[in-house]
């Protein structure tokens, strides 16, 4: 926190800037005197799960300030298995669902409902509509809003009082975090994927590693991601503890962007594009913290414990408890190995898995179908898996659909589902029974996560396709070699 | 908002670090509404079993610590999950306080705008603090939010830092939307301003 970023710089008083700086600046509305920051938003995010925040305005007779900047879908208590509210039979689940349709039916805001073309999981939509954009600041009412940085925006999550201030005041007060940047070097290898990375850089800095920092990822592995792998990276920042995530805005953003629903149109793109490609860190810009990260040394990584920081590679093995650093570590392991039901030193190749889910914000666009048919083409879920595909959104299941991807899963023996957060949280029911292990696309391996006693193995689209074929966590480039 | 002033309490160790939110109110219950008992379902699944019989040696159901207010956490305490009902579960428990060497932001933040108080202080006085409170359950822990310090059962005090209008709000029990809806006329020169750059 400096005196210097009150305001934005002139040309001649060039004072570098990282692209977190740039966008801060340009959404400052008021600065108080103990530094707190008003902060206009550009775009609100709004789920089934807010019902809450509803509730709160009502009870204060308050409307909201911009509901052209609020877009809605509901997600995390929607079946997937109809797209029929009326079918989801538990009142309380229902009542979530309709609690949506009540609020934007009230303050006519943009709901992509649960029969829309355009429905899905909040942070699936925003990228694939063009409502999230370079330069904005995007927040939404969970924790991974961090997704939306890829496309070079300042996105994170905030909590149920805060999103109601925001629809009340379409701003949100903030303290300057602080910023830094992690480098990738390299090129990942083939089967390597975006989330294997951020399990490795997770397994690095650890689950605490980014806490109070807004992180840049950069270099040239990170730039030779597509869109969807950056949405990947940036959606898992925050069980680095980060804020948010970002990458710079470059040609794969604005091809990706252009003439999408809400891009810019015509001369607006023009200039939007100028605007965005400005967006990038000051060569000299410095950050309070840099991490380096050989992409080289990345391999297929999967999580053994309880946290998204206990990855290790495919190749490896279940790490020993008493090679731990401290007491408390060690501790913390033991609980964790008794959790997932496994043994120090076990290799992660010999761990059976009894369910696949491959879907979730962050691996349940298009690319991540892609990429785990081209591993199940051919071939047949093991006996006893139960594996499902869940679509991260409507136009991504479509498009699944019109290059065949569903019927490889069906084929395989996979269930095809509609979009939805499904087994990522398990809110809408849709858990596993105890004890029972999930090779699982999603982001999170806390206990429980995926229904009480459920234990989850964190890992990319193309390994849980492997572990589904194999019944085992597999490394996936065991089973398709190098034709990349 | 209700008022904090100066909290005085055992304090409960929930020793390990980055305990998630997960934890802290499983998703099952995220569609509770606002005013249901939410502090009944604080760290259910730690807390009890699926039949509902205790689970004896979590911290909650032992002694003292049953009624108590300040919460002592490891690093990261309640990081993941930007759910607010974990702190509404804290809250409706009777916690008013959680000290650890650092926090999940998000709950922070929720903390302080329900009235549950994030005190960070250096990992080496926490970890003394929790063997304080294991050596003696009763020990008494006092949190006084006005002169920013905490003191140890062992009588040792402790300065931490709060954002001031976030004390504020917490002395005062403030409402931050009436605040932010007092600058009404900047939002709206803001806006105008903004609208013309475009985005
Ligand atoms: S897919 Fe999972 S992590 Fe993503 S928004 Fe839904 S519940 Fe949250």
């Amino acid at each position: 926190m400096t005196a210097h970023d009150q305001f934005p710089r002139t040309t001649l008083d060039h004072v570098p800037r990282t692209m977190f700086d740039k966008i801060w600046d340009r959404h400052r509305v008021l600065e108080r005197e103990d530094g707190q920051v008003l902060l206009y938003v550009d775009r609100h995010l709004v789920h089934d799960g807010c019902a809450p925040a509803f509730a709160m305005l009502r009870a204060r007779g308050q409307k909201l300030r911009a509901p052209e900047r609020v877009f809605a879908s509901p997600d995390h208590y929607v079946p997937t298995d109809t797209r029929e509210t009326a079918e989801i039979a538990n009142p309380e689940l229902r009542g979530m669902v309709e609690a949506l349709d009540q609020a934007a039916a009230e303050s006519g805001f943009r709901l992509f409902g649960l029969k829309d073309a355009n429905q899905g999981i909040v942070h699936v939509v925003g990228p694939e509509t063009g409502i999230s954009q370079p330069g904005m600041i995007i927040v939404c009412g969970d924790s991974h809003t961090s997704t939306h940085g890829a496309l070079g925006a300042l996105a994170f999550g905030i909590g149920m009082t805060e999103v109601g201030h925001v629809l009340a005041t379409q701003c949100l007060w903030q303290r300057k975090p602080a910023t830094m940047r992690i480098t990738v070097d390299g090129t990942l290898g083939f089967g390597v994927t975006a989330k294997d990375l951020i399990l490795h850089i997770i397994a690095t800095i650890g689950a605490a590693g980014a806490t109070g920092h807004v992180i840049e990822y950069a270099g040239p592995a990170v730039r030779a991601l597509t869109m969807e792998g950056r949405l990947t990276l940036c959606n898992m920042s925050i069980e680095a503890g980060a804020r948010a995530g970002m990458v710079a805005p470059d040609d794969v953003t604005i091809d990706y962007l252009r003439g999408r629903d809400y891009a810019p149109r015509g001369e607006e793109w023009d200039r939007a594009v100028e605007r965005w490609r400005a967006l990038a860190s000051d060569a000299d810009a410095r950050f309070d913290r840099e991490v380096v990260i050989d992409g080289n040394a990345v391999a297929p990584t999967v999580t053994w414990g309880n946290s998204p920081q206990d990855a290790v590679p495919a190749t490896g093995a279940v790490p020993d408890p008493a090679a731990a650093p401290n007491p408390e570590r060690r501790a913390a392991m033991e609980e964790a190995l008794a959790y997932m039901g496994l043994d120090a030193g076990q290799r992660m190749a010999d761990i059976p898995v009894q369910r696949v889910f491959i879907g979730s914000c962050t691996n349940g666009r298009i690319e991540d179908f892609r990429a785990a048919a081209a591993v199940l083409r051919g071939r047949r879920v093991a006996e006893g898996v139960v594996a499902w595909a869940v679509p991260g959104s409507a136009p991504v299941k479509r498009r699944a659909e019109a290059e065949g991807l569903d019927r490889v899963f069906r084929d395989a023996g996979f269930d095809w589902r509609e979009a939805g957060c499904a087994m990522c949280l398990g809110t809408n029911g849709e858990i596993v029974a105890p004890g029972v292990r999930v090779a699982s696309t999603s982001n999170r391996n806390f206990r429980g996560r995926q229904g009480p006693g459920a234990r989850t193995h964190l890992m990319s689209p193309a390994m849980a396709a492997a572990a589904a074929v194999t019944g085992r966590i597999t490394d996936v480039r065991d089973l398709v070699q190098g034709d990349a | 908002m209700e008022k904090f002033l100066r909290l005085e309490s055992v304090a409960v160790p929930f020793a390990k670090d980055n305990i998630d939110t997960d934890q802290i109110l499983p998703a099952r219950f995220l569609h509770l509404p606002r005013d249901a008992d939410h502090g009944a379902c604080l760290f259910r699944d730690l807390r009890t079993r699926p039949d509902g019989t205790e689970i004896e040696d979590f911290p909650l159901n032992r002694g003292p610590w049953r009624q108590g207010r300040i919460a002592l956490g490891g690093q990261n305490f309640a990081c993941g999950s930007s759910r607010e009902n974990a702190v509404w579960a804290m809250h409706g428990h009777g916690f008013r306080a959680v000290i650890a060497p650092s926090f999940g932001d998000i709950f922070a933040q929720n903390g302080l705008k329900n009235g549950l108080l994030p005190v960070v202080l250096p990992a080496a006085t926490v970890t003394m603090m929790i063997a304080q409170a294991e050596a003696d359950p009763a020990g008494e822990v006092v949190v006084d939010l006005e002169a920013q310090t905490v003191t140890a059962a062992d009588g040792s005090v402790h300065a931490f830092d709060i954002d001031p209008f976030a004390r504020k709000c917490l002395l005062e029990g403030l409402d931050e939307m009436a605040v932010t809806l007092s600058y009404a006329d900047e939002i709206a020169a803001f806006e105008s301003r903004f609208g013309r750059e475009n985005n």
